[in-house]
Order: C-alpha cells, then sequence, then structure tokens
C-alpha cells in the first residue's frame, strides 16, 4: 500500500506581514475596540442605558449563579412522599451500582405491609462521590436525584463532607443537625449535640 | 544655600510622591485595563467600610499581604546579595526619575526661577541610561544570588537582552540629540518648543519618527513586560524573581512598574516636547496663521499647563503600554535577539547616519541664545 503523503504548504508571509508592525497595529485594534466598548457599556450601565448588551462574561458568584442546565447533576437528594417519609425502598440498587461505593444503606422493616422495606440509614459520602448520576438512573422509586442546585459543597473535614439522610431529604438542613421535622416510621433522636442516623428502637431487618 | 535645599527637598518630595502613588495606581489599571480587555470586570472586591471604589483598595490590600508575608530566603544563597538585588532594582529606577523636567520653570517673585526638575545636569540623558543600565544589575543579581537555575535562566536573558536593546536604544537617542544639540533634557525640552514654519511644533516625533519608532520598542524591552518579558517568562521559567517573596518580590514588581513609567517619561522628553504644550511660549497662546494672535497667560498658569501637559503625555504612554502589553504574546528567544540585532540597531545606525547628512546639507537649527 502505497502511503499517501500530504504536503502542508507553509503560508508564505507577504512583506508587510515580515514588517510586523501592521500586524501589531491590528493586534491593538481589536484589543482597544474591546477596551472601549465594554468601558463605554459599563459606564452606561451604571447609568441603567443599554443593560440588554454584556460588558464582561465575568458572573459576580456568590451573589450571581449561573444558570444550570435541568439535565446538571448537583448534591443528591431523597424524594419524599406525601406524607413526608422517604420513597426509598431500600432496594440497594444504588448502593450496588454506585462506582466509587459512596452510598452506604442499612434497610428496615416498614410498618406498612404494602412497603417492604425503609432505608433506617442512607448515608452518601460527598467526598468520594464522582458525581456520575448512576445512582439516579438505577433508581427504579425516582426515590433519588440530583437536581437540588447545590454546587458549593466544600466542608473542614472529611466528616463534613458525609451526608446522612436527614440532610439528603431536605438539602436545607446543614451539620450538625440537632431538630428534625422529618417523618420516619421510627422516632429520630439527637445523640451528643448531632443527629445520629441509627435510631434506638428500630431492627434492621 | 538653605533655599536651595529646600527647594529641591521639595522638588524631591514631589517626584517620589507622584512617581510611587502612580506606580501603585499602575497595579489598578493593569487589572481593570487588561480586564476590560478580556471581556472581564477586574479585581472589584477589597472593600473599606463597603466602599469598593472599582476595586481601588486592592493596591493597598497587595501592600499589606506583602508586608505580612513571610521572606524566605534559600538556603544556599548568598544572603547579602540576595537582600540587595530588589533594593538596587528600586533605587536605581526611582533615582533616574531625578533629571527628568516635569514642568516649566517657575517664578515666584523676588526668587530666581525654579526649575522643575530634580537635578539639572548637563548630561542629563547619559545619567538617565547609566541608571536604566544598573538597574539591570538588580535583576542578575536576584538570578545569580537566590541558588536557582531557573532564577539565573532568568538573569542571563535579562542581561542579554538589556545589552542587545540597550544599543538601539542610544542609538535611536543618538538622532534626537543630532538635532537638538544637547543633552541637557532641561534645554532639550526647551528646545521643542519651538515651531516649525511657525505653526508644526517642533518635537522630537516630527523631526525623528524613525527613532521615536525604534526607541518605543527598544524601551518596551527595557521595561521587562510583555512582549519581552523573558528574563520573567512566567510560563516557562518563573524568572529571576523566583526565589523571592513578601515585599521583596514586591520590590521588583514595583520597578517593572517604575520602569515603565520612567520610559513613558523618556519618550515623553525626547519626541513629544516633554512639558511643552502646542504654540504655548512663556508669554502666552501664540497661534498660528489661520488665527494668529497672542493670548498672554500669567506663569503660574503657564507652569500649570507645563505640569498637566507632561502628566498627560506620560499617562497616555502608560496607558499605551499597558496595551501593547495586553496585546502582543511573547517573543521566542531567537526571534528577541533578530529583532535587537538584525532589526533595530541598523535602523537606528541608518537613522543617524540620515540624519547627519540631512543636518550637514540643510544646517543645523539655530537655536535662540539662553
Amino acid at each position: 500500500m502505497a502511503a499517501t503523503i500530504k504536503v502542508v504548504h507553509r503560508p508564505e508571509l507577504t512583506f508587510w506581514e515580515k514588517l510586523y508592525i501592521p500586524q501589531i497595529l491590528c493586534g491593538l485594534k481589536i484589543t482597544f475596540r474591546h477596551f472601549f466598548r465594554n468601558l463605554f457599556l459599563h459606564i452606561a450601565h451604571r447609568v441603567g442605558r443599554l443593560t440588554h448588551l454584556r460588558a464582561s462574561a465575568t458572573i459576580q458568584y456568590p451573589e450571581e449563579l449561573r444558570p444550570l442546565m435541568s439535565r446538571h447533576r448537583s448534591r443528591h437528594r431523597l424524594t419524599v412522599r406525601e406524607d413526608g417519609s422517604p420513597r426509598c425502598v431500600g432496594c440497594m440498587l444504588c448502593e450496588t451500582v454506585c462506582p466509587a461505593k459512596c452510598i452506604t444503606i442499612v434497610p428496615g422493616e416498614h410498618p406498612d405491609p404494602h412497603v417492604e422495606k425503609y432505608p433506617i440509614r442512607f448515608d452518601i459520602d460527598l467526598g468520594v462521590c464522582v458525581y456520575c448520576g448512576y445512582c439516579v438512573e438505577v433508581c427504579p422509586e425516582d426515590a433519588i436525584r440530583m437536581d437540588t442546585g447545590i454546587l458549593n459543597l466544600a466542608a473542614y473535614s472529611r466528616e463534613a463532607m458525609q451526608l446522612d439522610i436527614h440532610e439528603l431529604m431536605d438539602p436545607e438542613l446543614e451539620k450538625p443537625i440537632v431538630d428534625c421535622s422529618l417523618k420516619f416510621p421510627h422516632q429520630c433522636k439527637v445523640s451528643g449535640e448531632a443527629m445520629k442516623g441509627s435510631w434506638d428502637g428500630v431492627e434492621a431487618s | 544655600m538653605m533655599e536651595f535645599l529646600l527647594v529641591k527637598l521639595v522638588l524631591v518630595g514631589i517626584v517620589l510622591f507622584g512617581v510611587l502613588n502612580f506606580a501603585g495606581f499602575h497595579t489598578w489599571v493593569e487589572r481593570k485595563q487588561s480586564a476590560l480587555i478580556q471581556d472581564r470586570i477586574g479585581a472589584n472586591r477589597a472593600d473599606i467600610f463597603g466602599f469598593r471604589l472599582l476595586g481601588l483598595f486592592h493596591g493597598i490590600a497587595d501592600a499589606i499581604k506583602m508586608f505580612t508575608k513571610e521572606d524566605i530566603v534559600p538556603e544556599g544563597a548568598n544572603k547579602t546579595l540576595h537582600l540587595l538585588a530588589p533594593l538596587f532594582s528600586v533605587f536605581f529606577a526611582l533615582v533616574a526619575f531625578a533629571t527628568i523636567p516635569f514642568g516649566p520653570p517657575l517664578i515666584l517673585a523676588g526668587h530666581p526661577p525654579i526649575e522643575l526638575q530634580v537635578a539639572n545636569i548637563d548630561a542629563a540623558l547619559l545619567y538617565v541610561f547609566a541608571m536604566l543600565s544598573l538597574g539591570v544589575y538588580g535583576v542578575i543579581l536576584a538570578g545569580f544570588a537566590s541558588r536557582n537555575n531557573y532564577a539565573i535562566m532568568g538573569g542571563l536573558r535579562a542581561t542579554a537582552q538589556m545589552i542587545s536593546y540597550e544599543i538601539a536604544l542610544g542609538i535611536a537617542v543618538i538622532g534626537v540629540i543630532m538635532v537638538y544639540g544637547t543633552m541637557d533634557l532641561s534645554l532639550l525640552v526647551q528646545r521643542q518648543g519651538e515651531m516649525i514654519g511657525g505653526w508644526i511644533p517642533f518635537w522630537g516625533i516630527v523631526v525623528q519618527p524613525v527613532a521615536f519608532v525604534v526607541f518605543l520598542t527598544a524601551a518596551l524591552a527595557e521595561t521587562k513586560r510583555a512582549p519581552f518579558d523573558l528574563p520573567e517568562a512566567e510560563s516557562e521559567i518563573i524568572g529571576y524573581f523566583v526565589e523571592y517573596s513578601g515585599m521583596k518580590f514586591g520590590m521588583f514588581f514595583l520597578t517593572d512598574f517604575l520602569e515603565t513609567i520612567i520610559v513613558a517619561c523618556l519618550a515623553t522628553t525626547l519626541f513629544f516636547g516633554g512639558w511643552q504644550v502646542p504654540w504655548l511660549m512663556a508669554d502666552g497662546f501664540h497661534f498660528p496663521w489661520p488665527w494668529g494672535g497672542v493670548l498672554p497667560v500669567a506663569n503660574w498658569v503657564y507652569v500649570l499647563l507645563g505640569v498637566m501637559s507632561f502628566s498627560i503625555k506620560v499617562v497616555v504612554f502608560c496607558f499605551v503600554f499597558m496595551q501593547i502589553r495586553w496585546t502582543l504574546p511573547r517573543f521566542r528567544y531567537d526571534q528577541l535577539m533578530a529583532l535587537g540585532w538584525k532589526g533595530l540597531f541598523p535602523i537606528a545606525v541608518v537613522n543617524v547616519v540620515v540624519t547627519a547628512v540631512v543636518l550637514v546639507f540643510f544646517g543645523e537649527p539655530s537655536w535662540p541664545q539662553q
């Protein structure tokens, strides 16, 4: 097989390009255009004019948030039923599919005979999570979603990155959780300062 | 004698105050101008009591940060030279401002006219170039004393660059010296106040445009900023100040801005008539032919207009330098040397020869006696 030879012709520079000075002026023209356009627009924005034209691509982050795509995968949440109890039935599919092994579920028997199980514990270690979204896709009950829009996931300790079922069901909650209005088949107990994921009086099946 | 000292001290104070504040202001200009060029907003978070003032306080925040940072001296470094290098840089950059005349002579009743210039030296131009050349010792020493391969690489690059471009710079200026017949900057500026045919200012840019282009290019290389920032080259070798931290690093940074300002001052003085305002003589505006007539102004107005003219020209030059810095990418090292030795140097020499020939054939300009 004959080798295909592709000849790349380097573009010859014209005299004016070799002289370089006209090219510098071309570059300066571009930067000056951006400079004066943006300067004019910034001043116009200050007096409330021409606000439909953007002067900068900057998004002032903490005050101004970038619009997220509807499919964007942000922090997880556990969806709830109408009575406020978790939709999760403890089937362990998400824990099984998770490639990062960041989900820990302890299922327990549900008082309602139509519902087989419910999660006593449902912990996600966000320090390990890779945000692949497999847990959302695999869930048969639409019990876990990644649509909270929470992006500022940062903490001073590894422990604080581990979310328990309270925080997953109510994205407003932050550690330490000392009070909980979520509905469970069991009672939430405060142990020490924080509310723990394992509860007295409930036996794992 | 006491009066002389007092006047000089006040002048030194004015120059240092103005130059250092302008250099500090430069950090803000650099941030904001680059931001506008690149469709950004630029640093705007530092505030005092909730007032942000377009990020003007970031310069102060920087200074506080630099002064309170830990000062690290590498273990193998030459401690003395490591300390001296930033001091050298800043010192020579600041001292170079001494001979720049920034305004016409101020006349106070009952006193001799006060030259608005710290030191009136006969060979002022040589002095400025000497100080600029000595400034590079700070860079070389920084590279040498840090005992870091990258730092010494930056220092060596700076040396080669300075030598190459200072020659072009010096020869470009020779053309100007030949035309005005003086190296005294204050006399040089006075002579630029003359008119060609009564209406074109006799500025350096008019009579020496080629020298101006060469001077501007070489001067940009002299400031060690993009597109000639090979001694720094933060993407390849961090540069001669890689082993510096805290305010010592800040002094190198300050030197960069000071050199930009001194080069802007020199370009103004040599090519744009220094403090001269077009058609403004010591006794008032002399309007050219279509209008004619003389509009007399008082001495203090004359001085004020002169100082303003000088400041505006310097600011515009700094603005243009900044714009060029954010427009052009860095030269490759061989391109830099080729531009210096094969481009600017021959052009400057030809310019000197042509100037000499023109002066011989058409006669040197005659100047009014002092």
